[in-house]
This record gives C-alpha cells, sequence and structure tokens, in this order.
C-alpha cells in the first residue's frame, strides 16, 4: 500500500472533462446506424457485391457474349465451355471426358464460354438471360407478398379482437396446408407460366410475412408513444402509417431478403418437376432442369446455372443474415 | 392439457377437412382430362365421364369423394399412370420407402445440427463458429437437388463408390446419397437455430449463477445450456418436414427412387388427378400430424406455451 504516492495521481483537468461532454458525432439515423454495423459483417459485404455482379450480368451479361441467346446452331450443339487465354491452363479448354469437340469438328476459331446446349444455343447468353426471368420472377411474386403480408399483419394485429381472431384463423388454416401442395395445385391448374408460377409463389409467401409482421405490431402498439398519438386524437391509419410501420420496417426487410432466395429456389424447383416456366423463355431452373437430363456425359450444362442459382441464394442469405444482425443490435454480441 | 390437446387435435381436424374439400374444388379447375385421347369421339367421352362418375353434380361428388377418403381411403382410380388400378394400390406400397429416407434425412440432419450447432455457439466468434456458421448457411442456400446432382456424380458417376440409381433389393445401400443430399438442409437449419439458441440461453441470469458458482464450462454447457436450447428446436421440426417434402420430390427423381415423390411428379405430367390428390393429402395429413405432434411435445416440455395458447 505505501507503494501508492500522492504524485501517482494528476487532477482532472476541466479541459479534458468538456472535450469528454462533447458529443462528435452528428448522430445516426436508423439505416446509418444499420448500415455501419452491416459494413463490419464480411459474409453480408461478400454477399452484397456478389448479387450487384449477378445482377449486373443479368442485365448486360447476354450482349457481352458474342453469340445470341435463341440462335439455334446445328454444327455447335453439345459443346463445353471454352474461353480464350483461359484454355491454355487446361481448364476451359473445351474438352470434355477426355476429347475435344471444336477440334474434332474443326471449329477452332469458336470459343463458348459456358458451351452451348443440345440444341446448339450459346449458354452463356441462356444463363445471363435465365437469370434475368428468376430475378423477375423472384422480385415481383415477393414485391407484391410483402405488400400483402404487411398490409394482413399490420391490420390483423394493430385492431386485435374479434378481426385478429378470423383473420389469424384464416392464416392458420392457410399454413396447415404444406406450400408444395399449394404450388404444384396451383401451377397446375392455372398452367405453368410466368403469371401463375409468381401467383403460386404469392400466395404461400405472404404468411411469414404477415406472421413478422403482426407479431412486432402486437408488441409496438402498447408502447408510450402510440399511446401519446392516440390521446392526440391521431386515427389508427396514422398511427399505423407513421407509428407503426417506421418502428417494423428493419424487420420487413430482413424478412423480403429472406424471401428473394426462397422465390427464387421454388421457381426451380417447379422447373424441375415439370412446371416450369415454357420455351421460348428460360429461367435458370429450366436451364438446370434440361442440363440435368445430360450431366453424366455434358457437366457443363448443369454446371453454369447450378452454380449461378446457388451463389445467388446464398448471396441473399448472407445479406439476409448481415441485415438481420445489423437492424437487431441485440444480437450485435452473439 | 388434455382440453388443450383436444383442442389442437380438433383445429388439424378441420384443417383436413379444408385440405380435402379445397383439393377436390381444385381439382375440378385442372386443366386437360383423363380422357385427352385424339381417337375417343364425344359420344366415348360421356361414357366414360358416366363410368367414372364424373357426371354427377358437384355437392353429390364432393360427398362420395369424402365419404370414399375416410372410410376406405379410396381415392379413386388412377386415370393414367396405372389405368384402372387403385390409386391406394400404387401410391401406399411407395409411401415407406418415401418416409425412411425422409426419417433418415431427419435423423442425420438434426443429429448433426445438434452437434454442429453446441460446437459453433459454444465457441461463438472463434474460427471454429465462422466456419460452422458459413458451412450452414451453405446448406441453407444450396437446394437439395444441386446436393443430389454433386453426389451423384461424384460418388455414383465418377468415383462409382455408390450406384448412381436406386436399386431394388439393396434399399439401404441406396438411400444413402438420397438421404445425404436431404439432410443438409435440415442439418444447416438446425446448427442455426441451435447455436442461436444457445448463445441465448449461455448468456442468461441462471447460467450466469452457475457459472459464478465456478462450475466447469464444459459441465455449464451440457448440463444446463443445451438442454433449454434443445426445447425450442422442436418448434422447427414442422417447417423442416415441408422442406423435406419438397426435397423429396427432386431428390427420388434424380436418383430414380420409387418413392411418392417421384410418383407425384409423374402424376403431374401425366395429369393423373387422383394420385396428385392422393399424395397432396398424404403430405398435407403427415405436416398437420407433424405440427399437432410438436405443439403437444411443446406444451408438455414447457408449461409457458400451453398456458399463452388457453388451455
Amino acid at each position: 500500500m505505501e507503494n501508492i504516492t500522492k504524485e501517482m495521481f494528476t487532477p482532472v483537468s476541466t479541459q479534458d472533462h468538456q472535450v469528454q461532454e462533447m458529443v462528435f458525432d452528428t448522430g445516426a439515423t436508423f439505416f446509418k446506424d444499420a448500415w455501419k454495423r452491416f459494413r463490419k459483417n464480411k459474409g453480408g459485404v461478400i454477399g452484397l457485391f456478389a448479387i450487384i455482379f449477378i445482377l449486373t450480368m443479368a442485365l448486360i451479361g447476354p450482349m457481352l457474349g458474342t453469340h445470341i441467346y435463341n440462335e439455334l446452331i446445328a454444327e455447335h450443339i453439345d459443346l463445353p465451355a471454352r474461353v480464350p487465354f483461359l484454355e491454355n491452363f487446361g481448364i476451359f479448354d473445351g474438352s470434355v471426358n477426355g476429347f475435344n469437340p471444336y477440334i474434332k469438328r474443326g471449329l477452332t476459331d469458336i470459343y463458348y464460354w459456358f458451351g452451348t446446349d443440345n440444341l446448339g444455343r450459346d449458354l452463356w447468353a441462356r444463363v445471363w438471360m435465365g437469370t434475368r426471368i428468376s430475378f423477375f420472377v423472384a422480385f415481383v411474386a415477393v414485391a407484391i407478398d410483402v405488400v400483402f403480408g404487411i398490409t394482413y399483419g399490420l391490420i390483423s394485429g394493430y385492431f386485435g379482437g374479434k378481426v385478429d381472431l378470423v383473420m389469424q384463423r384464416v392464416v392458420e388454416v392457410i399454413s396447415g396446408i404444406p406450400n408444395l401442395v399449394v404450388v404444384i395445385l396451383l401451377v397446375l391448374v392455372l398452367k405453368p407460366g410466368l403469371t401463375s408460377i409468381i401467383l403460386a409463389l404469392m400466395i404461400t409467401g405472404w404468411i411469414s410475412m404477415s406472421r413478422v409482421v403482426r407479431s412486432q405490431t402486437l408488441k409496438i402498439k402498447e408502447m408510450e408513444f402510440v399511446l401519446a398519438a392516440k390521446s392526440l386524437g391521431a386515427s389508427s391509419f396514422f398511427i399505423i402509417a407513421k407509428e407503426v410501420l417506421p418502428n417494423i420496417i428493419g424487420q420487413i426487410i430482413v424478412m423480403t431478403m429472406f424471401s428473394i432466395p426462397s422465390a427464387i429456389f421454388y421457381e426451380s424447383f417447379l422447373a424441375f418437376i415439370g412446371l416450369g416456366l415454357q420455351p421460348p423463355i428460360a429461367s435458370l431452373g429450366v436451364l438446370i432442369s434440361r442440363g440435368y437430363l445430360a450431366m453424366l456425359t455434358y457437366p457443363h450444362m448443369v454446371t453454369f446455372p447450378v452454380v449461378v442459382l446457388s451463389t445467388l441464394m446464398l448471396s441473399f442469405n448472407l445479406v439476409a443474415d448481415g441485415l438481420r444482425d445489423a437492424f437487431d443490435p441485440k444480437m450485435k454480441g452473439f | 392439457m388434455l382440453k388443450y390437446i383436444t383442442k389442437r387435435v380438433f383445429w388439424s381436424i378441420v384443417t383436413l377437412l379444408i385440405i380435402i374439400f379445397i383439393l377436390f374444388l381444385l381439382l375440378q379447375f385442372m386443366p386437360g382430362t383423363p380422357f385427352d385421347d385424339e381417337k375417343l369421339t364425344e359420344a366415348q367421352r360421356i361414357i366414360m365421364y358416366a363410368k367414372y362418375g364424373l357426371d354427377a353434380p358437384f355437392w353429390q361428388r364432393f360427398g362420395i369423394y369424402l365419404k370414399n377418403i375416410l372410410l376406405e381411403g379410396d381415392f379413386g382410380i388412377s386415370l393414367a399412370l396405372q389405368k384402372n388400378q387403385l390409386v391406394q394400390d400404387i401410391v401406399l406400397p411407395r409411401l415407406g420407402i418415401s418416409i425412411r429416407i425422409g426419417l433418415q434425412a431427419l435423423l442425420l440432419g438434426t443429429s448433426m445440427g445438434v452437434v454442429y450447432g453446441v460446437i459453433s455457439g459454444a465457441n461463438k466468434n472463434t474460427w471454429v463458429d465462422t466456419i460452422t456458421t458459413f458451412v450452414a448457411v451453405l446448406g441453407v442456400s444450396v437446394p437439395s437437388y444441386v446436393f443430389a446432382l454433386l453426389l451423384s456424380y461424384f460418388f455414383g458417376y465418377k468415383w462409382r463408390i455408390f450406384s448412381i440409381t436406386y436399386r431394388h433389393g439393396m434399399p439401404f445401400w441406396s438411400s444413402i446419397l438420397p438421404t445425404i443430399s436431404l439432410s443438409m438442409f435440415v442439418m444447416a437449419q438446425t446448427t442455426r437455430f441451435l447455436r442461436t439458441e444457445l448463445i441465448e440461453v449461455l448468456s442468461s441470469e441462471y447460467i450466469k449463477l452457475v457459472e459464478a458458482k465456478g462450475v466447469k464450462r464444459i459441465k455449464v454447457i451440457f448440463r444446463h445450456g443445451i438442454r433449454n436450447a434443445l426445447i425450442s428446436v422442436v418448434t422447427i421440426l414442422g417447417p423442416l418436414t415441408v422442406t423435406l417434402m419438397t426435397g423429396s420430390l427432386v431428390v427420388e427423381r434424380v436418383y430414380g427412387v420409387p418413392g411418392i415423390g417421384d410418383l407425384l411428379v409423374e402424376g403431374i405430367l401425366t395429369n393423373d388427378f387422383n394420385v396428385i390428390v392422393m399424395i397432396a393429402f398424404i403430405y398435407s395429413a403427415l405436416y398437420i400430424t407433424m405440427n399437432l405432434a410438436v405443439d403437444i411435445l411443446y406444451g408438455i416440455i414447457d408449461p409457458r406455451i400451453r398456458v399463452a395458447k388457453g388451455g
């Protein structure tokens, strides 16, 4: 104890005190704050870049290639992937199972980056066109079920009582039916096509969104600021739009991000079981379901769409995970 | 508790009846008829309709239909796949193999998921956790048919360890690859869920108390942590069942497994309504039973649930 002398202590200067109390930050908005946390999540950032890359390729990819996506060239059927420069390293050199159809058929100047399918169509262009279609289906379906799910959840949660009881019974019965059954039957009835697939995805997709929104609404509506708004005479619509919705937007965004890969998956799943989009439009799912038939002899036909699809789903899940942690700081330490 | 169970059973039955009705209703709007053969004349078609009772009024047909299903398990006859055979004679023999693969996948997936989840959750934010979390997100993202294609290409074709398609007479051997393909998602989902739960449990007050008492970390995790985290894993069994069914359709297709998933796809491709309906019904019934079992089980394990749900 004797070791501690008076000299070891210095008085706290008033200046230091001021510095400590000064506010440096301009204050972060909810989204800025979330973005700051999201940026630290490596997986999420990588996922975001991958999505941006794939989305860009879906938009401009088909134009970058040297072939058109729906052009049938009989002499060019079943060609494996061949990329200039890379072929010198023994990969993407156009050979499959130990032989090279490019050389055999005398097509030494021809390059198909992802190869061709059994009708001689360029897979590079088709994969990116397919990605575009898959994106379109997923975005439209998710957009509709987000809007519907939010509305349903808000009404059910906010008004409560009998309204909630009836609405939740409906949800209970619908969710008692496996999605699989609903989607298959609906697409069967309406005939496979863009509209029927989107509709089927939409009908099954909104339930989980409405559940999340409802449970959050139940929590928010008991808060003091809602009571304050109510006592000031705010209308239900105002409270829902200005008090409840902004407070649950984080969860909504996270749910949306989780719905997109699930919609992309369901679309490809339907294609696989013969309920996919009909030619001439081809989604990633359609390409995979065609490609896998020739998987053993020409693995390239299924590899490229599968890689794009899996990367896309993985990226969306990574971003969704990142956003969930970013919007929910409680989870931060976890 | 009894009241709670009765209530849940009642609602499950109501849901099932509604499902039968919806299935029947949707079938009325199916495009194409089972008698699409161009050689049939209009008169012949009418005779065919009368023979199979397809010309009676809607409610009458539904009444007969419901009675047949509930009393005899009779979903009618196959209209295209194996003409004039009872649907149940086609579907039921195939049910076993699907359920077997499904249960194997569920068992393998959840047990692996529990192991990974515990390892990951107990070592949060370490490199072990990072790897496990990444594997789990991979398993959740990549569709089961992609795993099926990969496994059949490498293990079945390249390295010839397993047969590439289903072999009759070797049910277990043939079910290994489909089981693994299906279990990936289950494993991943269980891992993710258990990890979050375990971390939450481990940071709770009573765990802090146990730790403060000086109990060893490993004992804290096994005695107190896992036990409470596992309870909530029960709740994801319902959604996992649906994923397994969805996956089984494509996985059975890839491996040529003679199960009901493959049969459903065949039914879809040939417009065999009755086969589709019976399998859809089986899927729904399985799902509802699973949810019911989970709810009751959860009510027994966690008393707070049955109080909250009124009973």
